[in-house]
């Protein structure tokens, strides 16, 4: 096939196929589940039974809202700020194996990509914080760019960790790395949360809550004390992109703690290599996001919200402390085993 | 002589340069009056550093309505209806006072009933205050959960606090020399005194029930909450010389580890014939003015059970005249009302209408103490700690 066709179509099914749905389904799963964890019923018009096409009417009522730039915004940069952060997290979906052949682009240093694309949309939500002329919206994306600093550093060294243990940087290959786990000879096949990476799973999720800025650290938007931080001034299609963004940068990363810490597509009794894993495969990983999600969800509508320094202290005196012995602990692991 | 500067030199300068700090000038934040925190149209004019906050300057006044004003061109019956305006939340509790400060002008007294009636709408109207604040206060932080469990007990007590007055948050229910009878019996029927509505007492049984049941839980989702305790433990201590010498009241100096609550000094109401404890604090910061409202409900819970069991028979209303005529004379009433100390200063020149009524409001000395608690404090801090003073802007504008 064309090259460039090749790439249409893969951008337009990773868009559209997954990402999209993904987040709506994601967004639906929000509505509903802080409803009745709040003794509500949440939407249950939409659609006609249980409120399902709640998401969507909500975006398209977003979309016919005036797209507002304010006086006082730098308009360019305003403008492109949505754009950055919806696109790192739509780069983020190119490297999620689905199933043993089910990638956009199984990339050699899959890792390292993540890692550098899922720190891409930090950047625009400072360009957003910058650009509004506001000065909540400007400690919103100041804010956004300290905790970047604070939860990347303890997430890569948790990656690392895995990667240690699986020796490659492929999403694919850690996937089939953890089908094929060895312990000290004896084929145990499960996934790296059980054999050995747990410390470094529960570091990948805080530090994934952090880089989502969900409760408890979602102080880069903060309501009740930025007013809504660098979303302030958004409206419309715009204000939609970052929300979408949102919702789909948690699918990812959900995605990404199932495939590096829960097996990914594969799950323990299944044979990675039958071919009827392609169609198995995308479900036992949604099923994975789906609980990894709902663990999220539950956390935003307990918890309140921790301050910056809390963050800072949390990062910095436990988290990295604890990702360098992780490190540690899983390359001796790896040489006695 | 003039000095041209060498090219070398002129280099070596430019590098000395770099160490020059950069300036970094203080930014004025505007916060509010429209803003999720400042509970209506407060304006904080605060000096910022980055996050934290140098000087505080609160603005206010833009909720004023000029009850004092307007109460000297009103008779003594329609006031009442306005100052449940003041403090909107706890609408009753702000007119036993004033009712009381004209009774006492006139030489009345309110028939028992009547009186235990006011105490245990005072007390419900303190609990479904402080069930506001128990939501409104984790909200703040950023937990949406808890207001959902504590306004859905609230409703409860809204709805009996409805079922006596007919309404809910402005009930106009105080009569000088008593209580309204209630609606459809009364006054122009002799015979038949409808005042409590039918089922009152066990519905009122049940709710407490329910709101005791509510704060065991709001005591596992919130005050046990680990992060809960991280945004509010040493956060914002006022200490007990600096509460007093602000004049701050109410639960807010209690957590200061104050124990005066006017309910045992001031006999307005009868509670010298009910049990019941005051809650206090250790610290005086932002977590023990949580704990302290937690423990007022739980006691106001107890107080209204034994109001309700021990209420006597009797008539609702004292022998008041048909047209109020207040004698000449000035009294001071206050009690203890939800957010703090309530008083009115009632003058009177003989009459119909009031000579001048000064209105003491319990949020208005609490928010005084805002510049010098909020100096020096972070920006998320500043939220916590405005939250947990529990004011309202009604309250202090007037």
């Amino acid at each position: 096939m064309n090259f460039w066709l090749l790439v249409v179509v893969k951008v337009l099914v990773v868009a559209g196929a997954v990402m999209l749905p993904g987040a709506l389904l994601v967004i639906f799963g929000e509505l509903k589940i802080s409803a009745h964890m709040q003794s509500r019923i949440g939407p249950y018009f939409a659609g006609g039974r249980f409120g399902w096409a709640q998401p969507l009417a909500d975006g398209l009522k977003f979309m016919q809202k005036e797209d507002l730039v304010p006086a006082a915004a730098d308009a360019r940069v305003y403008r492109l700020a949505p754009y950055i952060v919806l696109i790192s997290t739509v780069a983020i979906y190119v490297i999620i194996p689905f199933g043993p052949d089910l990638t956009a682009r199984d990339l050699d240093l899959g890792v390292f990509f993540l890692l550098a694309v899922s720190s891409l949309s930090t950047l625009g939500v400072l360009m957003a914080g910058w650009s509004s002329g506001n000065k909540y919206s400007l400690m919103g994306g100041l804010r956004a760019a300290a905790q970047l600093i604070a939860y990347e550093l303890p997430m890569v060294l948790a990656v690392v960790a895995v990667a240690v243990q699986a020796g490659t940087l492929s999403l694919g290959g850690i996937v089939q790395a953890q089908a094929h786990t060895e312990l000290f000879g004896a084929n145990i096949h499960l996934p790296y949360l059980i054999t050995g990476q747990l410390l470094g799973f529960l570091i990948f999720t805080t530090a994934s809550l952090a880089e989502l800025a969900r409760i408890p650290f979602d102080m880069p938007i903060a309501e009740s004390e930025l007013t809504m931080g660098y979303l302030t001034e958004y409206s419309g299609l715009r204000f939609t992109m970052f929300f979408l963004g949102e919702y789909a940068g948690m699918v990812a990363f959900t995605a990404i703690a199932a495939t590096l810490y829960l097996g990914g597509w594969w799950l323990p009794g299944l044979s990675p290599e039958a071919g009827y894993m392609n169609v198995v495969g995308p479900i036992v990983l949604v099923t994975k996001v789906l609980l990894l999600s709902f663990l999220f969800i539950w956390f935003r509508w307990t918890w309140p919200r921790l301050r910056e320094d809390q963050l800072q202290t949390l990062a910095w005196k436990w988290l990295i402390p604890l990702s360098l012995a992780n490190i540690v602990g899983t390359a001796l692991f790896k040489v006695i085993m | 002589m003039t000095t041209r500067l060498d090219p070398t030199v002129a280099m070596h300068l430019s590098d000395a340069a770099v160490s020059v700090e950069l300036e970094t000038p203080e930014m004025t934040l505007n916060i509010g009056p429209q803003h999720p925190s400042t509970h209506g149209v407060l304006r904080l004019v605060a000096k910022v550093d980055g996050e934290r906050v140098d000087s505080v300057e609160p603005v206010i006044g833009y909720m004023h309505r000029g009850y004092e004003k307007l109460a000297e061109v009103r008779t003594y019956a329609q006031i009442t209806a306005l100052i449940n305006r003041i403090d909107w939340v706890s609408g009753f509790c702000n007119e036993v006072p004033f009712v009381i400060a004209v009774e006492r002008l006139m030489g009345i007294e309110a028939p028992e009933r009547a009186q235990y009636i006011r105490l245990i709408l005072a007390e419900m109207t303190r609990i479904s205050s402080h069930l506001l604040f128990m939501s409104s206060y984790p909200l703040e932080l950023g937990a949406p959960t808890p207001l959902m469990y504590a306004l859905r007990e609230r409703e409860h007590v809204m709805d009996l606090i409805e079922g006596v007055t007919g309404g809910r948050f402005h009930p106009n229910f105080n009569r000088v020399g008593g209580v309204k009878p209630a609606a459809g019996g009364g006054s122009s029927t002799k015979k038949v005194v409808q005042d409590l509505p039918s089922g009152f007492f066990d519905g009122t049984r049940r709710a407490m029930d329910r709101v005791d049941l509510v704060c065991d839980e709001l005591d596992t989702l919130v005050t046990g909450n680990e992060l809960f305790r991280a945004r509010t433990v040493g956060v914002g201590i006022i200490p007990p010389d600096k509460a007093l010498a602000y004049g701050v009241s109410g639960p807010n100096l209690r957590a200061s580890g104050v124990g005066f609550d006017l309910r045992k000094h001031e006999h307005i109401l009868p509670y010298d014939d009910i049990e019941f404890e005051i809650p206090v604090g250790r610290n005086g910061d932002c977590f023990d003015r949580f704990v302290v409202r937690l423990q007022e409900i739980r006691q106001a819970t107890r107080i209204v059970r034994q109001a309700v069991d021990r209420i006597p028979a009797g008539p609702l209303q004292a022998k008041v005249p048909r047209i109020l005529k207040v004698p000449q004379g000035q009294c001071y009433v206050r009690a203890e009302n939800p957010k703090g100390e309530m008083g009115y200063f009632v003058v009177s020149e003989g009459g119909r209408i009031p000579y001048r009524v000064k209105i003491r409001s319990a949020s208005f000395s609490n928010l005084s103490i805002l510049p010098w608690i909020l100096a020096g404090q972070l920006i998320p801090d500043l939220v916590a700690i405005m939250g947990s003073l529990d004011f309202v802007l009604g309250d202090v504008d007037r």
